[in-house]
């Protein structure tokens, strides 16, 4: 009984995300059997710039987090706490407001062409580089530092009574540490890369230096070449795909960050020396630079406000209805996947969960688009797609959050409440819920916060009469009003982050 | 002789005292509750805790402000005694020198203390694949190459079952005789005390309320708290 609703669950997502690629692989594979090949020279640029950035976004960003992480974690200096939740921001932070902040710091008119007075061209592969390793560089960090936290303290008290030097330490027992989670890491980073959207979007340079994602986008909203889009979304597709079946178990191995103040470790932190204040001095000007450029820039910027709050309006109804949705999938996913008693079930439960990381948005959004593109896309009709496919993007959180909570707090209870004949709505409303409270409220802040930040579906939906926060500053800044960007990207940035905050605060498992 | 002398030291809320003399070739059990100190007493020996105010002297030299790899003590853990991606060889030898720079006469030193406790077919076996008798060996086999006179073992042997663990601890006792150590071996088990202790130190709330040869200790009825601790089944 418990399982229908969760087999309606899945039977959506399997038939969203069905919709999606169907018309993908019957536009793509019609074009190829047509003879009319759109796998030429276009396309393959575009792949291999796809695969390029993500390697090297991949490689310098785990690179740099591995001596960074070191540092961090055998350290001990003012300030250090604010520099590991420093580095949590900027996943937390939508792309297109740190891709604002990067602009300030190392764009044309930039803080740094102005204190050099060498002129400093941005858009192209470096400027995707920088703003994937300003997310990246201090995801990988926290990941690594929470691998460091796990050595239990015996190691480091055995190193210190045999008088092993720091290097020894890295080599004997930081560097086994950070290697457990550097496959995970970066894969996980791999991933994020290749499916990337606004920082290409926005610091990419034209045809050179575009992803395939991106290219989905131009080939839809600026082509009108559903047959391109199609043939780009079937190779994305298949990239994805065959990414997560090499990759996504290490992946999905990977959440959380690092610890603040459990220093239980056998040893006392050394302040740092020479090389750890470069490094970690370094790391954090990269990291703090754009978003104090981003205060900074938007305190003193002309606030449009009517279109910031029509924007945000328009943001919060989005982002509500696929909290609503996506919470309204995933519950009875987690209680299913706590309850499932074949491996099977627990799989095709947890694989539904991660559909929207093999399923790219652009690759969804070019089957749906082609669906509707019968009808029109009316307003209305855009809300929905652009809700549906947040909820999408951000199931893979919920049910992260969901599921394990799930298990841990229902299955002790299951005894009891059949002993007392309490069961179906009456035990979900008296027993289930209050108990899920925590988790289900961070759940649904952190999918607020995707839809808040996303900007992949309003590009691909969204026209003058539907405009988020996001999408506004996407045109604010194609219309080369920084100025007012800089304001709503200001905005946008607290509302984030405020988010955020809060479901972490009241969600906290105690 | 380990001297122990009117150390204080603050763990959370808890205020512990220590005060108290192992002669050489003592092998002293230390009993207590969970949370009394007996591990904290053996870090404050080892040098990975500094005390907040007194000395420890070791042979009548003052080793409190010096830091652990330079006190003549060996310390072995309940357990990550070992790095697991290095095999049980490798282990050992990082006891010698943690960079691997051996001499020939290291390298024989290695083998003969695998030798020694039992381990040496194993010698090239990652400690995941082998038991956790085992692997408590490496870390017996580490000391014996360290070749300090004081051995500290913190509930080294609690993970593993009866026969084993007395099989232990003979090893222990042999080992001890044929070098010379001198033993402290933090317990849960009165019975590890009465087979192998000469002497044995009882603690609660971050004090030693007795220490003394383990015949007059069991035979005692004048130790606070002892009583409730031990049980009425064994006395």
């Amino acid at each position: 009984m418990t399982r229908l609703p969760a087999i309606f669950a899945l039977a959506v997502i399997v038939v969203a995300i069905g919709l999606g690629i169907g018309p993908v692989i019957g536009i793509g594979l019609g074009q190829g059997m047509a003879g009319a090949s759109p796998f030429d020279g276009y396309l393959w640029q575009v792949l291999r710039f796809t695969l390029l950035q993500a390697g090297l976004s991949t490689l310098l960003s785990v690179g740099f987090a591995i001596p960074v992480s070191w540092a961090l974690f055998r350290t001990t200096f003012p300030g250090r706490n604010l520099v590991i939740q420093l580095f949590a921001l900027p996943m937390a932070l939508p792309a297109i407001v740190a891709v604002l902040g990067i602009v300030a710091i190392f764009g044309r008119a930039g803080l740094l062409a102005k204190a050099s007075g060498v002129p400093i061209d941005i858009y192209g592969l470096g400027g995707i580089l920088i703003a994937h390793v300003f997310f990246n560089l201090p995801f990988a960090v926290r990941l690594f530092m929470q691998r460091l936290d796990g050595v239990a303290p015996e190691p480091w008290r055995l190193a210190t009574q045999l008088g092993f030097s720091t290097g020894d330490r890295f080599r004997l027992i930081g560097w086994p540490a950070i290697r457990s989670g550097l496959t995970g890491a970066a894969s996980l980073i791999f991933l994020l890369c290749t499916a990337s959207f606004a920082a290409v979007l926005t610091l990419g340079g034209g045809p050179r230096a575009t992803t395939l994602e991106v290219a989905i986008y131009q080939a839809l909203r600026f082509d009108f070449d559903p047959a391109r889009a199609g043939a780009l979304a079937l190779v994305q597709l298949v990239l994805c795909a065959v990414l997560v079946a090499l990759a996504g178990q290490y992946a999905l191995q990977m959440h959380g960050g690092a610890s603040l103040a459990s220093r239980r470790y056998g040893f006392t932190p050394a302040s740092p020396g020479l090389a750890d204040t470069l490094l970690i001095g370094t790391a954090t000007l990269f990291v703090a630079a754009p978003l104090l450029a981003i205060v900074l820039s938007g305190i003193s910027a002309s606030f449009a406000w009517s279109a910031i709050a029509r924007a945000s309006l328009t943001s919060a109804a989005i982002a509500i209805a696929s909290v609503v949705m996506s919470i309204a999938l995933a519950l009875p996913m987690a209680f299913a996947m706590a309850r499932a008693q074949s491996r099977a079930g627990q799989t095709s439960f947890a694989l539904a969960g991660v559909l929207s990381l093999i399923v790219p948005p652009a690759v969804l959004a070019t089957g749906w688009f082609v669906l509707v593109a019968g009808f029109g896309l009316s307003r209305w009709l855009a809300f929905l797609l652009v809700a549906a496919m947040n909820t999408l993007m951000a199931l893979p959180f919920a049910l992260g959050a969901l599921a394990p909570a799930a298990r841990q707090v229902l299955l002790p209870h299951d005894r009891l409440c059949a002993s007392l004949g309490l069961g179906g709505l009456h035990r979900l409303w008296r027993i289930d819920l209050p108990l899920l409270r925590k988790p289900l409220f961070f759940a649904a802040g952190i999918c607020f916060a995707v839809s808040l930040g996303d900007l992949t579906a309003i590009s691909l939906f969204g026209s003058q009469d539907l405009v988020t926060l996001p999408s506004l500053i996407y045109a604010q800044m194609g219309s080369y009003r920084i100025d007012s960007a800089a304001a709503t990207a200001l905005v946008l940035m607290v509302l984030s982050i405020s988010v955020i905050i809060l479901a972490e605060r009241q969600g906290r498992q105690s | 002789m380990i001297v122990v002398d009117d150390v204080r030291f603050a763990f959370e809320d808890m205020l512990m005292e220590f005060d108290m003399a192992v002669g050489n070739s003592e092998f002293l059990a230390v009993i207590g509750p969970s949370g009394s100190g007996k591990s904290t007493l053996l870090n404050l020996i080892a040098g990975f805790e500094k005390p907040l105010s007194g000395r420890i002297q070791v042979d009548g030299r003052d080793v409190t402000d010096e830091p652990p790899e330079l006190r003549p003590v060996s310390m072995i853990f309940q357990d990550h005694n070992s790095f697991a991606h290095l095999d049980l060889w490798t282990n050992v030898a990082l006891g010698i020198s943690p960079r691997l720079k051996l001499t020939a006469n290291d390298r024989s030193r290695v083998d003969d203390a695998l030798a020694r406790v039992g381990i040496d077919t194993l010698k090239r076996r990652k400690p995941g694949e082998v038991s956790g008798g085992e692997r408590q060996r490496i870390a017996i086999a580490r000391a014996l190459v360290r070749d300090r006179p004081i051995l500290l073992l913190d509930e080294p042997f609690t993970a593993l079952g009866p026969g084993l663990r007395r099989e232990m601890l003979d090893l222990l006792l042999d080992i001890k005789g044929e070098r010379g150590l001198t033993v402290l071996l933090v317990t849960h088990d009165p019975d590890d005390a009465r087979h192998a202790a000469t002497h044995v130190a009882y603690l609660e709330g971050g004090k030693i309320i007795a220490k003394r040869p383990v015949k007059e200790f069991f035979a005692a009825r004048d130790i606070p708290g002892l009583k409730d601790y031990i049980g009425p089944d064994s006395g």
